[in-house]
Protein backbone atom coordinates (compact mmCIF):
# COMPACT_ATOMS: atom_id res chain seq x y z
CA UNK A 1 0.00 0.00 0.00
CA UNK A 2 1.08 3.19 -0.93
CA UNK A 3 1.27 6.46 1.56
CA UNK A 4 -0.36 9.58 2.03
CA UNK A 5 1.15 13.24 2.38
CA UNK A 6 -0.92 15.68 3.69
CA UNK A 7 -1.16 19.54 4.75
CA UNK A 8 -3.53 21.00 7.66
CA UNK A 9 -3.51 24.84 8.33
CA UNK A 10 -3.55 25.74 12.00
CA UNK A 11 -6.69 24.93 12.04
CA UNK A 12 -6.91 21.66 11.86
CA UNK A 13 -9.65 20.37 9.65
CA UNK A 14 -7.13 18.30 7.23
CA UNK A 15 -4.98 17.02 10.11
CA UNK A 16 -7.90 15.75 12.13
CA UNK A 17 -9.31 14.10 9.20
CA UNK A 18 -6.31 11.87 8.38
CA UNK A 19 -5.50 11.40 12.01
CA UNK A 20 -9.63 9.47 12.24
CA UNK A 21 -8.61 7.77 8.93
CA UNK A 22 -5.43 6.25 11.24
CA UNK A 23 -3.14 5.82 7.60
CA UNK A 24 0.52 7.08 8.41
CA UNK A 25 0.54 10.32 6.68
CA UNK A 26 3.60 12.85 6.20
CA UNK A 27 2.71 16.32 7.11
CA UNK A 28 4.04 18.88 4.77
CA UNK A 29 4.97 21.76 7.64
CA UNK A 30 3.19 24.86 7.91
CA UNK A 31 6.24 27.32 7.85
CA UNK A 32 7.95 27.70 4.93
CA UNK A 33 11.46 27.30 5.58
CA UNK A 34 10.97 24.18 7.59
CA UNK A 35 12.31 20.86 5.44
CA UNK A 36 9.75 19.37 3.19
CA UNK A 37 9.22 15.25 3.62
CA UNK A 38 10.69 13.10 1.26
CA UNK A 39 8.01 10.31 -0.10
CA UNK A 40 9.73 6.87 0.02
CA UNK A 41 6.87 5.52 -2.00
CA UNK A 42 4.25 6.38 -3.93
CA UNK A 43 1.35 9.06 -1.91
CA UNK A 44 -2.01 10.28 -2.46
CA UNK A 45 -2.04 13.97 -1.62
CA UNK A 46 -4.75 15.09 0.75
CA UNK A 47 -5.47 19.13 0.79
CA UNK A 48 -7.20 21.53 1.93
CA UNK A 49 -8.86 24.76 -0.20
CA UNK A 50 -8.10 28.32 0.72
CA UNK A 51 -9.66 30.18 -2.86
CA UNK A 52 -10.98 33.26 -2.66
CA UNK A 53 -14.62 34.19 -4.64
CA UNK A 54 -12.65 33.45 -7.53
CA UNK A 55 -11.11 30.65 -7.04
CA UNK A 56 -7.39 32.09 -6.68
CA UNK A 57 -4.99 30.96 -4.13
CA UNK A 58 -6.99 27.36 -4.18
CA UNK A 59 -3.43 25.35 -2.97
CA UNK A 60 -2.12 26.24 -0.19
CA UNK A 61 2.06 27.69 -1.29
CA UNK A 62 3.27 25.48 1.35
CA UNK A 63 2.22 22.27 -1.61
CA UNK A 64 2.86 24.20 -4.32
CA UNK A 65 6.54 24.59 -3.17
CA UNK A 66 6.19 20.50 -1.88
CA UNK A 67 4.81 19.88 -5.53
CA UNK A 68 7.42 21.57 -7.16
CA UNK A 69 10.28 19.58 -6.58
CA UNK A 70 10.34 16.97 -9.45
CA UNK A 71 11.18 14.29 -7.45
CA UNK A 72 8.70 14.97 -4.89
CA UNK A 73 5.44 14.82 -7.48
CA UNK A 74 6.78 12.10 -9.50
CA UNK A 75 5.42 10.29 -7.14
CA UNK A 76 1.94 11.28 -6.59
CA UNK A 77 -0.39 8.94 -7.72
CA UNK A 78 -3.80 10.96 -6.79
CA UNK A 79 -5.33 13.82 -4.59
CA UNK A 80 -8.06 13.99 -2.00
CA UNK A 81 -9.82 17.85 -1.80
CA UNK A 82 -10.84 19.07 1.60
CA UNK A 83 -13.15 21.90 1.70
CA UNK A 84 -16.42 23.28 2.57
CA UNK A 85 -19.63 23.04 0.11
CA UNK A 86 -20.41 26.81 1.34
CA UNK A 87 -18.06 27.80 -1.08
CA UNK A 88 -20.13 26.77 -3.88
CA UNK A 89 -18.34 26.24 -7.18
CA UNK A 90 -15.10 26.61 -6.08
CA UNK A 91 -16.01 23.66 -3.15
CA UNK A 92 -12.53 21.30 -2.20
CA UNK A 93 -11.06 23.71 -5.03
CA UNK A 94 -7.44 22.52 -4.74
CA UNK A 95 -7.97 18.93 -5.43
CA UNK A 96 -9.46 19.89 -8.64
CA UNK A 97 -6.12 22.39 -9.41
CA UNK A 98 -3.83 19.61 -8.21
CA UNK A 99 -5.26 16.58 -10.23
CA UNK A 100 -5.19 18.65 -13.45
CA UNK A 101 -2.03 20.18 -12.70
CA UNK A 102 -0.53 16.81 -11.90
CA UNK A 103 -2.20 14.89 -13.83
CA UNK A 104 -3.71 12.39 -11.46
CA UNK A 105 -7.14 11.79 -10.24
CA UNK A 106 -9.65 13.68 -7.35
CA UNK A 107 -10.34 10.62 -5.66
CA UNK A 108 -12.68 12.69 -2.80
CA UNK A 109 -13.46 15.65 -1.63
CA UNK A 110 -14.32 16.25 2.08
CA UNK A 111 -15.99 18.78 4.34
CA UNK A 112 -14.22 20.28 6.92
CA UNK A 113 -12.94 17.48 9.26
CA UNK A 114 -15.27 14.81 7.45
CA UNK A 115 -17.86 12.88 8.65
CA UNK A 116 -17.63 9.13 9.99
CA UNK A 117 -18.74 8.09 6.46
CA UNK A 118 -16.27 9.87 4.76
CA UNK A 119 -13.33 7.97 7.22
CA UNK A 120 -14.67 4.80 6.08
CA UNK A 121 -15.26 5.34 2.54
CA UNK A 122 -11.62 7.15 2.36
CA UNK A 123 -10.00 4.06 4.14
CA UNK A 124 -11.86 1.84 1.77
CA UNK A 125 -10.90 3.43 -1.23
CA UNK A 126 -7.49 3.96 -0.42
CA UNK A 127 -7.28 0.25 0.26
CA UNK A 128 -8.78 -0.48 -3.05
CA UNK A 129 -6.59 2.28 -5.28
CA UNK A 130 -3.50 0.55 -4.15
CA UNK A 131 -4.96 -3.02 -4.35
CA UNK A 132 -5.89 -2.16 -7.82
CA UNK A 133 -3.14 0.05 -9.09
CA UNK A 134 0.66 -1.29 -9.26
CA UNK A 135 2.99 0.56 -7.42
CA UNK A 136 4.97 1.43 -10.80
CA UNK A 137 1.75 2.73 -12.76
CA UNK A 138 0.39 6.15 -12.88
CA UNK A 139 -3.02 5.19 -12.21
CA UNK A 140 -4.65 6.04 -15.13
CA UNK A 141 -8.08 5.53 -15.57
CA UNK A 142 -8.78 1.86 -16.72
CA UNK A 143 -7.07 0.61 -14.00
CA UNK A 144 -9.81 2.00 -11.67
CA UNK A 145 -12.87 1.66 -13.23
CA UNK A 146 -13.83 -1.82 -12.12
CA UNK A 147 -13.76 -1.64 -8.69
CA UNK B 1 -7.28 62.32 35.68
CA UNK B 2 -3.86 61.78 36.23
CA UNK B 3 -4.75 58.19 37.27
CA UNK B 4 -6.56 57.56 33.90
CA UNK B 5 -3.54 58.57 31.89
CA UNK B 6 -1.29 56.60 33.84
CA UNK B 7 -3.55 53.32 33.59
CA UNK B 8 -4.69 53.59 30.20
CA UNK B 9 -2.72 51.49 27.33
CA UNK B 10 -0.37 53.06 24.81
CA UNK B 11 -2.59 53.37 22.36
CA UNK B 12 -0.99 50.99 18.63
CA UNK B 13 -0.97 51.96 15.41
CA UNK B 14 -1.80 48.64 13.52
CA UNK B 15 1.23 47.11 11.41
CA UNK B 16 0.01 44.41 8.67
CA UNK B 17 3.73 43.84 8.21
CA UNK B 18 4.37 42.35 11.52
CA UNK B 19 1.74 39.51 11.92
CA UNK B 20 1.18 37.51 15.50
CA UNK B 21 -1.43 35.31 13.63
CA UNK B 22 -0.97 34.56 10.37
CA UNK B 23 -4.55 33.34 10.03
CA UNK B 24 -5.52 36.74 10.33
CA UNK B 25 -4.25 38.07 7.05
CA UNK B 26 -5.25 34.98 4.80
CA UNK B 27 -8.70 35.88 6.47
CA UNK B 28 -8.48 39.46 5.88
CA UNK B 29 -7.43 38.34 2.64
CA UNK B 30 -10.39 36.58 1.52
CA UNK B 31 -12.66 38.62 3.44
CA UNK B 32 -11.81 41.80 1.46
CA UNK B 33 -11.57 39.80 -2.03
CA UNK B 34 -14.85 38.25 -1.45
CA UNK B 35 -16.80 41.79 -1.01
CA UNK B 36 -20.06 42.21 -2.77
CA UNK B 37 -23.20 44.53 -2.39
CA UNK B 38 -26.76 43.30 -3.39
CA UNK B 39 -26.78 45.62 -6.02
CA UNK B 40 -24.20 43.28 -8.03
CA UNK B 41 -27.39 40.58 -8.12
CA UNK B 42 -29.79 41.03 -10.79
CA UNK B 43 -33.24 40.15 -8.40
CA UNK B 44 -35.38 42.00 -10.83
CA UNK B 45 -34.69 38.92 -12.89
CA UNK B 46 -36.70 36.68 -10.01
CA UNK B 47 -40.12 39.18 -10.50
CA UNK B 48 -41.60 36.67 -12.98
CA UNK B 49 -40.41 33.77 -10.74
CA UNK B 50 -42.01 35.21 -7.57
CA UNK B 51 -45.72 35.14 -8.84
CA UNK B 52 -45.29 31.68 -10.13
CA UNK B 53 -45.19 31.01 -6.04
CA UNK B 54 -48.35 30.35 -4.37
CA UNK B 55 -49.90 32.43 -1.92
CA UNK B 56 -48.74 30.76 0.98
CA UNK B 57 -45.11 30.03 -0.13
CA UNK B 58 -44.46 33.64 -0.65
CA UNK B 59 -45.69 34.20 2.51
CA UNK B 60 -42.86 31.44 3.82
CA UNK B 61 -40.05 32.88 2.06
CA UNK B 62 -40.70 36.46 3.09
CA UNK B 63 -41.27 34.99 6.86
CA UNK B 64 -37.86 32.67 6.41
CA UNK B 65 -35.65 35.41 4.85
CA UNK B 66 -37.10 38.31 7.97
CA UNK B 67 -35.59 36.24 10.09
CA UNK B 68 -32.55 35.86 8.80
CA UNK B 69 -32.41 39.24 8.61
CA UNK B 70 -32.65 39.32 12.51
CA UNK B 71 -29.68 36.91 13.05
CA UNK B 72 -27.33 39.39 10.55
CA UNK B 73 -28.46 42.56 12.36
CA UNK B 74 -27.56 40.88 15.71
CA UNK B 75 -24.66 39.63 14.37
CA UNK B 76 -23.78 43.30 13.17
CA UNK B 77 -24.61 45.44 15.49
CA UNK B 78 -23.98 43.12 18.86
CA UNK B 79 -22.55 39.80 18.42
CA UNK B 80 -19.08 40.69 16.03
CA UNK B 81 -18.36 43.90 17.84
CA UNK B 82 -19.16 41.90 21.51
CA UNK B 83 -15.92 39.77 20.00
CA UNK B 84 -13.74 42.69 19.42
CA UNK B 85 -12.85 42.74 23.21
CA UNK B 86 -11.68 39.63 23.28
CA UNK B 87 -9.53 39.87 19.96
CA UNK B 88 -5.77 38.43 21.13
CA UNK B 89 -4.32 40.69 18.02
CA UNK B 90 -4.69 44.16 16.42
CA UNK B 91 -5.29 42.43 13.00
CA UNK B 92 -8.35 40.11 14.31
CA UNK B 93 -9.72 43.13 15.60
CA UNK B 94 -9.76 44.34 11.77
CA UNK B 95 -11.05 41.24 10.69
CA UNK B 96 -13.79 41.42 13.60
CA UNK B 97 -14.82 44.70 11.71
CA UNK B 98 -14.88 43.62 8.72
CA UNK B 99 -17.02 40.46 9.60
CA UNK B 100 -19.49 42.86 11.55
CA UNK B 101 -19.63 45.31 8.76
CA UNK B 102 -20.64 42.73 6.20
CA UNK B 103 -23.40 41.28 8.51
CA UNK B 104 -25.01 44.30 7.90
CA UNK B 105 -24.86 44.12 4.20
CA UNK B 106 -26.26 40.46 4.49
CA UNK B 107 -29.11 41.99 6.60
CA UNK B 108 -29.51 44.95 3.74
CA UNK B 109 -29.95 42.32 0.93
CA UNK B 110 -32.56 41.15 2.30
CA UNK B 111 -34.66 44.53 2.45
CA UNK B 112 -33.30 45.05 -1.62
CA UNK B 113 -35.33 41.12 -2.09
CA UNK B 114 -38.21 42.89 -0.42
CA UNK B 115 -38.44 45.73 -2.41
CA UNK B 116 -37.86 44.02 -5.65
CA UNK B 117 -40.22 41.05 -5.51
CA UNK B 118 -42.69 41.74 -2.56
CA UNK B 119 -45.56 44.58 -1.19
CA UNK B 120 -44.99 46.25 1.21
CA UNK B 121 -47.65 45.22 3.22
CA UNK B 122 -46.56 41.45 3.19
CA UNK B 123 -42.89 42.66 4.49
CA UNK B 124 -44.07 44.34 7.19
CA UNK B 125 -46.57 42.25 8.16
CA UNK B 126 -43.35 39.72 8.37
CA UNK B 127 -41.25 41.96 10.63
CA UNK B 128 -44.56 41.83 12.71
CA UNK B 129 -44.55 38.27 12.70
CA UNK B 130 -40.55 37.85 13.45
CA UNK B 131 -41.22 40.24 16.64
CA UNK B 132 -43.63 37.82 17.69
CA UNK B 133 -42.83 34.63 16.98
CA UNK B 134 -42.05 33.00 20.27
CA UNK B 135 -39.19 30.40 18.33
CA UNK B 136 -37.11 32.67 16.70
CA UNK B 137 -37.36 35.41 19.47
CA UNK B 138 -36.43 32.77 21.77
CA UNK B 139 -33.02 31.53 19.76
CA UNK B 140 -32.37 35.05 19.50
CA UNK B 141 -32.16 35.35 23.50
CA UNK B 142 -30.37 32.14 24.17
CA UNK B 143 -27.10 33.62 21.86
CA UNK B 144 -27.74 37.31 23.04
CA UNK B 145 -27.42 36.42 26.51
CA UNK B 146 -23.56 34.65 25.81
CA UNK B 147 -23.42 38.04 24.02
CA UNK B 148 -24.16 40.05 27.05
CA UNK B 149 -20.69 42.36 28.27
CA UNK B 150 -19.26 40.46 31.16
CA UNK B 151 -20.41 37.00 29.48
CA UNK B 152 -17.54 34.32 29.14
CA UNK B 153 -15.57 35.29 26.31
CA UNK B 154 -15.02 31.42 25.14
CA UNK B 155 -18.58 30.60 25.53
CA UNK B 156 -19.15 33.82 23.12
CA UNK B 157 -17.51 32.42 20.53
CA UNK B 158 -19.46 29.50 20.99
CA UNK B 159 -22.48 31.62 20.18
CA UNK B 160 -21.51 33.06 17.53
CA UNK B 161 -20.09 30.16 15.34
CA UNK B 162 -22.89 28.30 16.29
CA UNK B 163 -25.25 31.51 14.56
CA UNK B 164 -22.00 31.69 11.94
CA UNK B 165 -22.48 28.35 10.72
CA UNK B 166 -25.87 26.48 12.37
CA UNK B 167 -28.56 29.01 12.98
CA UNK B 168 -28.75 30.42 9.83
CA UNK B 169 -29.91 27.13 8.05
CA UNK B 170 -33.41 26.70 8.54
CA UNK B 171 -33.34 29.72 6.72
CA UNK B 172 -30.92 29.26 3.93
CA UNK B 173 -32.61 25.55 2.84
CA UNK B 174 -35.16 27.64 1.42
CA UNK B 175 -33.82 29.68 -1.72
CA UNK B 176 -31.51 26.31 -2.38
CA UNK B 177 -35.08 24.50 -2.43
CA UNK B 178 -36.54 26.95 -4.67
CA UNK B 179 -32.94 27.02 -6.81
CA UNK B 180 -33.01 23.14 -7.17
CA UNK B 181 -36.71 23.72 -8.74
CA UNK B 182 -35.63 26.70 -11.13
CA UNK B 183 -37.07 29.31 -8.79
CA UNK B 184 -36.23 32.25 -7.68
CA UNK B 185 -32.46 31.23 -9.24
CA UNK B 186 -31.06 35.02 -8.66
CA UNK B 187 -32.12 35.40 -5.30
CA UNK B 188 -30.15 32.33 -4.91
CA UNK B 189 -27.29 33.87 -5.80
CA UNK B 190 -27.14 36.12 -3.40
CA UNK B 191 -28.19 33.92 -0.81
CA UNK B 192 -24.90 31.51 -1.76
CA UNK B 193 -22.68 34.80 -1.26
CA UNK B 194 -23.80 35.11 1.94
CA UNK B 195 -23.50 31.29 3.02
CA UNK B 196 -19.99 32.04 1.94
CA UNK B 197 -19.37 35.18 3.63
CA UNK B 198 -20.85 32.91 7.02
CA UNK B 199 -18.40 30.06 6.21
CA UNK B 200 -15.43 31.65 6.77
CA UNK B 201 -17.02 33.79 9.84
CA UNK B 202 -17.81 30.54 11.45
CA UNK B 203 -13.99 29.02 10.36
CA UNK B 204 -12.59 32.10 11.70
CA UNK B 205 -14.44 32.39 14.94
CA UNK B 206 -13.97 28.78 15.28
CA UNK B 207 -10.35 29.19 14.69
CA UNK B 208 -9.99 31.72 16.97
CA UNK B 209 -11.28 29.92 19.98
CA UNK B 210 -9.16 26.69 19.33
CA UNK B 211 -6.28 28.53 19.79
CA UNK B 212 -7.82 30.51 23.08
CA UNK B 213 -8.92 26.73 23.61
CA UNK B 214 -5.31 26.23 23.60
CA UNK B 215 -4.25 27.98 26.55
CA UNK B 216 -6.67 26.39 28.73
CA UNK B 217 -6.58 23.52 31.32
CA UNK B 218 -8.10 20.15 30.62
CA UNK B 219 -10.57 20.64 32.72
CA UNK B 220 -11.30 24.28 31.28
CA UNK B 221 -11.49 22.41 28.28
CA UNK B 222 -13.77 20.30 29.22
CA UNK B 223 -16.22 22.45 30.77
CA UNK B 224 -16.59 24.42 27.36
CA UNK B 225 -17.16 21.46 25.61
CA UNK B 226 -20.16 20.60 27.85
CA UNK B 227 -21.67 24.14 27.24
CA UNK B 228 -20.75 23.94 23.73
CA UNK B 229 -23.26 20.48 23.26
CA UNK B 230 -25.65 21.42 25.86
CA UNK B 231 -25.83 24.84 24.05
CA UNK B 232 -26.50 23.29 20.49
CA UNK B 233 -28.94 20.86 21.94
CA UNK B 234 -30.94 23.99 23.48
CA UNK B 235 -30.62 25.58 19.95
CA UNK B 236 -31.39 22.51 17.79
CA UNK B 237 -34.83 21.96 19.68
CA UNK B 238 -35.97 25.19 19.66
CA UNK B 239 -34.68 25.32 15.41
CA UNK B 240 -36.59 21.86 15.15
CA UNK B 241 -39.90 23.80 16.65
CA UNK B 242 -39.24 26.64 14.14
CA UNK B 243 -38.64 24.07 11.47
CA UNK B 244 -42.16 22.50 12.12
CA UNK B 245 -43.76 25.76 12.34
CA UNK B 246 -42.41 27.30 9.03
CA UNK B 247 -42.27 23.73 6.87
CA UNK B 248 -44.96 21.64 7.81
CA UNK B 249 -47.03 23.39 5.53
CA UNK B 250 -45.26 22.57 2.31
CA UNK B 251 -44.31 19.02 3.54
CA UNK B 252 -40.29 19.87 3.73
CA UNK B 253 -39.87 19.76 7.53
CA UNK B 254 -37.45 16.28 7.57
CA UNK B 255 -35.75 17.33 5.04
CA UNK B 256 -34.56 20.27 6.31
CA UNK B 257 -34.20 18.48 9.39
CA UNK B 258 -31.44 16.35 7.90
CA UNK B 259 -30.01 19.80 6.88
CA UNK B 260 -30.07 21.16 10.05
CA UNK B 261 -28.53 18.14 11.51
CA UNK B 262 -25.48 18.24 8.41
CA UNK B 263 -24.93 21.96 9.79
CA UNK B 264 -24.57 21.33 13.33
CA UNK B 265 -21.81 18.74 12.90
CA UNK B 266 -20.22 21.66 10.70
CA UNK B 267 -20.53 24.49 13.52
CA UNK B 268 -19.18 21.83 16.01
CA UNK B 269 -15.95 21.08 13.53
CA UNK B 270 -15.57 24.66 13.38
CA UNK B 271 -14.93 24.61 17.68
CA UNK B 272 -12.69 21.16 16.50
CA UNK B 273 -15.50 19.20 17.91
CA UNK B 274 -16.79 16.05 16.24
CA UNK B 275 -20.05 15.68 15.04
CA UNK B 276 -23.20 14.68 17.38
CA UNK B 277 -25.59 14.04 15.11
CA UNK B 278 -25.16 10.12 13.63
CA UNK B 279 -24.36 9.87 9.27
CA UNK B 280 -28.05 8.32 8.63
CA UNK B 281 -29.64 11.63 10.48
CA UNK B 282 -27.37 13.90 8.02
CA UNK B 283 -27.79 12.86 4.80
CA UNK B 284 -29.33 16.13 3.08
CA UNK B 285 -31.05 15.70 -0.11
CA UNK B 286 -28.23 15.87 -3.23
CA UNK B 287 -30.65 18.69 -4.89
CA UNK B 288 -29.80 20.88 -2.06
CA UNK B 289 -26.41 20.20 -2.00
CA UNK B 290 -26.34 20.36 -5.34
CA UNK B 291 -27.53 24.11 -5.26
CA UNK B 292 -25.38 24.70 -2.66
CA UNK B 293 -22.51 24.25 -4.88
CA UNK B 294 -23.18 24.39 -8.28
CA UNK B 295 -20.81 23.94 -11.31
CA UNK B 296 -18.52 21.71 -9.02
CA UNK B 297 -17.60 18.51 -10.29
CA UNK B 298 -19.19 15.61 -8.49
CA UNK B 299 -17.35 12.19 -9.32
CA UNK B 300 -15.26 11.53 -7.05
CA UNK B 301 -13.80 7.86 -7.35
CA UNK B 302 -14.21 6.97 -3.93
CA UNK B 303 -17.76 8.20 -3.71
CA UNK B 304 -18.44 5.19 -5.93
CA UNK B 305 -21.55 7.18 -7.56
CA UNK B 306 -20.04 6.73 -10.97
CA UNK B 307 -17.94 4.22 -12.53
CA UNK B 308 -15.94 6.53 -13.64
CA UNK B 309 -13.32 9.32 -11.82
CA UNK B 310 -12.74 12.99 -13.82
CA UNK B 311 -8.84 14.02 -14.12
CA UNK B 312 -9.60 17.65 -13.11
CA UNK B 313 -10.15 20.30 -15.39
CA UNK B 314 -7.78 22.77 -15.61
CA UNK B 315 -8.45 25.84 -13.41
CA UNK B 316 -8.20 28.79 -13.72
CA UNK B 317 -4.79 29.06 -11.42
CA UNK B 318 -3.23 32.77 -11.78
CA UNK B 319 -0.77 31.78 -9.40
CA UNK B 320 3.33 32.44 -10.22
CA UNK B 321 3.97 30.15 -7.33
CA UNK B 322 3.92 27.00 -10.12
CA UNK B 323 7.05 25.90 -11.50
CA UNK B 324 5.37 23.38 -13.83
Amino acid sequence: MGGLVHFSSRSGNTGRFVAAVGVPSDRIPIAADDDLPMPAAPYILICPTFADGEGRGAVPKQVIRFLNDPARRALIRGVIGMGNRNFGATFALAGRVIAGKCDVPLLDRIELAGTTNDVARVRAGLARFWGTVPMAQTGKLECLTTA
Amino acid sequence: MKDIQTTRAIPRAINWNRLQDDKDLEVWNRLTVNFWLPEKVPLSNDVQSWATLRPEERELTIRVFTGLTLLDTIQNSLGAPALLADAQTPHEEAVLTNIAFMEAVHARSYSSIFSTLCLTRDVDEAFRWSEDNPHLQAKARLILDEYDAGADPMRRKIASVFLESFLFYSGFYLPMYWSSRAKLTNTADLIRLIIRDEAIHGYYIGYKFQRAAERLSQAERDALKDFAFSLMFDLYEIETKYTEELYDGIGLTEDVKAFLHYNANKALQNLGYEGLFPPAVCEVNPAILAALSPDSENHDFFSGSGSSYVIGKAVATEDEDWDF
